[in-house]
C-alpha cells in the first residue's frame, strides 16, 4: 500500500490551528493480516473549537482519537499539537504534553480506578504532575464541584458506588483537573440513558465556555454530534468522506455517504419512519477494503472510476469539503 | 389494521427476588395489542420494559412472580405450564433480542436452527423444512442464501445475524413477534435496514409486532400505537405520531425534549430530567416521577394518577398533564 493513499488534506487551515493532524495512519495487526485502521486522515481544529467525527464501526474515528494522545502507535502521517510534533516526542516530552492533552472514553466505570476513593481519582493527574497531597487535598473538592459532585458526598465513594452519569462526571473533572487545552472525548455519552446523557453534555457545553477548551468529539449519534460541534468530519473504512460546518453539511451532504447516514436517523414524521432511501449492503471488512473508494460497493451512485481511481478531499462548496468524483448538489 | 384483540394485560405485575430485596420491575401495567397491530413500548432503564415482554413470553428468571391478567387470542397464558408455554412459544409469540450473537446457538449452523422450530411444531418433513428455511432467508433479505445456510452465526456480520435471527422467529409463523431492543447493538445503517424488514415483514404477514426501544425516534416512526413506561408504570399511550408530535406525560415530554434530533439547535443547551429513578425495591407512593417532575404537586406524591383519555386514543396517567400548546416549547 502506497503512503500517498491518504484522502488528502485541502481542508486543513495551516498554522492557524492548534492540532492539526496529517494523514494519519494507524495499522492493527490481527492474526488474519495487518491492516490500517486509519488509512490517511487528516483534519484540524483552531483554538476554541469543537469538531465532530462520525461514522460507523470500523471507520477508524475512535482509534484516530487515540493516535492524536499516541495511545495507539502512529503508522504514517504527523500530528502536531501546539508547536509539537506527537508523532516523534520523546516517550518524557509525551507525558508532559498529555498534561494538556485529556481523553475521557465511553465506559466511564472501567476509565477509573476500582480501588481509588473519587478524591483520588479526579486528582490523579495533580499527583502525576507532582503536586503535594496538601495541594491535592485542597483542589479536589473545586475539581467535583464544578462536575456537579458535591465533594463531602462524593470524595469518599469507590467508582462502583456511583451510577454512570456520575462515574463520567468524575471523568470529566479527572480530565480537567490539570486545565488542558485540548480533550478528546470517544463516546462519552453513548452508554448513558437520555436523561443521563442530556446532562452530561449541558456539563461539557458549560465547561468548554467556561475553560475555551478545543474539543475533538467522537460519536457515532449524529444528533448528538450536530448539536455539540462546530464542524464535522464524517469517516468511513479509515479514510475521510466529507468535512465541514456541522450545520451545513447535515443541511446539504456533498457526499452519498453522508447522506445515506443522515437518511438512517429515524425521522418519524417520515412515511415509513425514514427519509430518502437505505443503504443497502454491509460495512466492508477493514481487512479487504474495496479498490478506489472504499464506499463504492454500497454507493447509490458509484460509476467505474470509483473503483479504479481514489477520491481526494477538495472543497466542493465554501468551507465543504468530499473525496467523491461525484458529490451531491 | 387491527381486526380484534390478540393480546390483553391488565394489572400485571412481575417481580423479581434480589439480594437487596423484591424489585417491581413491572408493577400495575395494562394495555391491548390488536392483530395485525404495531405497539412501540418506550422506556429508559428501569422502565421495565424487557422484563414486561419477558412476562408476556413466560420467560421470567428464578426467583419471580407474575399477578394480573395476560390473555392471548382470548387464553390465559398467567395459568399455563412450561409444557404448554413452550408449544406456544415461536408458533404463537416468537421474540428477537438485542444480541443476535448471544440467542443463536454458536455451535449449529444456521439451517438448523431455522429448521429445528418448523420441524418440531409444525411436523414438516426435513426437506420441506429446508426449502422454508432458504424461503425465509430470502424473505429477511440475507444475499446468497443457500450459502448462508450453512454458516455458522460467528460467520455472519451483526446485522446479518440479527436478520437470521428474524427469520428463526418468524419461521413457525407466530401472530406476535417482541422485538426487544432489536437494533441497539447495530450500526446506523444497518439499524434502519432492520427497522424496514422488520416493519415489511409485519405488513406482509399481518403479524402483531411489539417493538421496545429506549428511543421514541426509532419506535414513533415503525409503530401504530406507542406506549411509554416508567419506573414499572405506563405513563402514556396512543397513536404513535401524536405521542411524539405531542407527548401529554411531563416524563414522555421531558424524555423528548433531552433528545439532540439532527434539527436540534447548536450549542443550545438540552432540557435535562433532574435527579435519578426512584428504587425499584420500595417506590414511592403517588406518581413515580413526581420527585423529578416541574408540575409535580402533594397529590402526585400521594396518589397514583390513573391512566385516563386525554384525546382520540391517547392516554395519559398524569394529574398535570403538559398543554397541548406547552408540548411545542421543547427544544426540537
Amino acid at each position: 500500500m502506497s503512503s500517498l493513499a491518504g484522502s488528502g488534506s485541502a481542508h486543513l487551515r495551516g498554522d492557524a490551528a492548534i492540532l492539526s493532524v496529517e494523514d494519519l495512519e494507524v495499522e492493527y495487526h490481527t492474526a488474519a493480516g495487518a491492516f490500517k485502521a486509519v488509512a490517511g486522515v487528516s483534519f484540524d481544529l483552531l483554538p476554541g473549537e469543537t469538531l465532530g467525527i462520525v461514522g460507523e464501526s470500523g471507520c477508524g474515528k475512535s482509534t484516530t482519537g487515540r493516535a492524536v494522545l499516541r495511545l495507539d502507535p502512529i503508522a504514517g502521517g504527523t500530528v502536531r499539537y501546539r508547536d509539537d510534533s506527537i508523532d516523534t516526542a520523546s516517550p518524557r516530552r509525551l507525558r508532559e504534553l498529555r498534561r494538556d492533552m485529556q481523553m475521557i472514553f465511553q465506559d466511564p466505570v472501567s476509565s477509573l480506578n476500582p480501588r481509588r476513593s473519587v478524591k483520588d481519582v479526579v486528582t490523579e493527574g495533580l499527583a502525576i504532575d507532582g503536586r503535594s497531597k496538601k495541594e491535592r487535598d485542597e483542589r479536589a473538592p473545586a475539581v467535583l464541584e464544578q462536575v456537579g459532585l458535591p465533594s463531602e458526598r462524593f470524595a469518599g465513594m469507590l467508582p462502583r458506588q456511583l451510577s454512570g452519569g456520575q462515574a463520567q462526571r468524575v471523568a470529566i473533572g479527572r480530565a480537567l483537573a490539570l486545565q488542558p487545552g485540548l480533550l478528546i472525548c470517544d463516546e462519552p455519552v453513548s452508554a448513558l440513558d437520555v436523561s443521563v446523557q442530556a446532562q452530561i453534555l449541558n456539563l461539557l457545553e458549560d465547561l468548554k465556555k467556561k475553560y475555551e477548551l478545543t474539543i475533538v468529539f467522537i460519536a457515532h449519534d449524529l444528533g448528538v454530534v450536530r448539536s455539540f460541534s462546530d464542524n464535522v468530519l464524517v469517516m468511513y473504512l479509515g479514510k475521510t468522506c466529507e468535512f465541514g460546518d456541522a450545520v451545513e453539511v447535515y443541511d446539504r451532504p456533498a457526499h452519498p455517504y453522508t447522506r445515506g447516514l443522515l437518511d438512517s436517523v429515524p425521522r418519524p414524521d417520515a412515511e415509513g419512519g425514514f427519509e430518502g432511501p437505505a443503504l443497502t449492503g454491509d460495512l466492508p471488512s477493514p481487512l479487504n477494503p474495496p479498490s478506489g473508494c472504499r464506499f463504492r460497493a454500497r454507493c447509490p451512485i458509484a460509476q467505474d472510476r470509483c473503483a479504479t481511481e481514489e477520491p481526494v478531499m477538495r472543497e466542493i462548496r465554501p468551507g465543504q469539503y468530499a473525496a467523491c468524483h461525484f458529490p451531491l448538489d | 389494521m387491527s381486526e380484534g384483540l390478540l393480546l390483553e394485560v391488565e394489572n400485571l405485575h412481575a417481580y423479581i427476588g434480589s439480594p437487596r430485596g423484591v424489585v417491581k420491575a413491572v408493577d400495575g401495567v395494562s394495555f391491548t395489542l390488536g392483530r395485525g397491530e404495531a405497539l412501540g413500548i418506550v422506556g429508559e432503564s428501569g422502565s421495565g420494559k424487557s422484563v414486561m415482554a419477558r412476562a408476556v413470553m413466560g420467560l421470567m428468571p428464578p426467583r419471580s412472580g407474575r399477578t394480573g391478567t395476560l390473555r392471548f387470542d382470548g387464553r390465559d397464558l398467567l395459568g399455563l405450564g412450561r409444557k404448554q408455554l413452550e408449544q406456544i412459544w415461536g408458533t404463537q409469540i416468537a421474540m428477537v433480542f438485542q444480541d443476535p450473537g448471544r440467542s443463536l446457538s454458536p455451535v449449529v449452523r444456521v439451517e438448523r436452527q431455522l429448521t429445528e422450530g418448523m420441524r418440531r411444531h409444525l411436523g414438516v418433513s426435513k426437506s420441506e423444512a429446508s426449502s422454508r428455511a432458504l424461503r425465509l432467508l430470502n424473505e429477511v433479505g440475507v444475499p446468497d442464501p443457500e450459502r448462508r445456510l450453512r454458516a455458522y452465526p460467528h460467520e455472519l456480520s451483526g446485522g446479518m445475524r440479527q436478520r437470521v435471527m428474524i427469520a428463526v422467529a418468524l419461521a413457525c409463523e407466530p401472530e406476535l413477534l417482541i422485538a426487544d431492543e432489536p437494533t441497539t447493538a447495530l450500526d446506523v445503517t444497518i439499524q434502519r435496514q432492520v427497522l424496514d424488514l422488520l416493519r415489511r415483514i409485519q405488513r406482509e404477514r399481518r403479524m402483531s409486532l411489539m417493538l421496545i426501544s429506549h428511543d421514541l425516534h426509532v419506535v414513533a416512526g415503525q409503530t401504530d400505537r406507542v406506549a411509554v413506561m416508567y419506573a414499572g408504570r405506563m405513563a402514556e399511550t396512543g397513536a404513535s405520531r401524536t405521542v411524539f408530535d405531542h407527548p401529554r406525560h411531563r416524563y414522555s415530554n421531558a424524555l423528548l425534549a433531552a433528545t439532540p434530533s439532527i434539527e436540534h439547535v447548536r450549542h443550545a443547551s438540552l432540557n435535562v430530567i433532574p435527579g435519578a429513578l426512584p428504587s425499584p425495591t420500595d417506590p414511592p407512593e403517588g406518581c413515580r416521577f413526581a420527585a423529578r417532575c416541574t408540575a409535580a404537586t402533594v397529590e402526585c406524591t400521594t396518589t397514583q394518577p390513573p391512566m385516563a383519555p386525554i384525546g382520540i386514543d391517547h392516554e395519559v396517567a398524569c394529574f398535570h398533564p403538559v398543554h397541548e400548546k406547552e408540548g411545542e416549547l421543547v427544544g426540537r
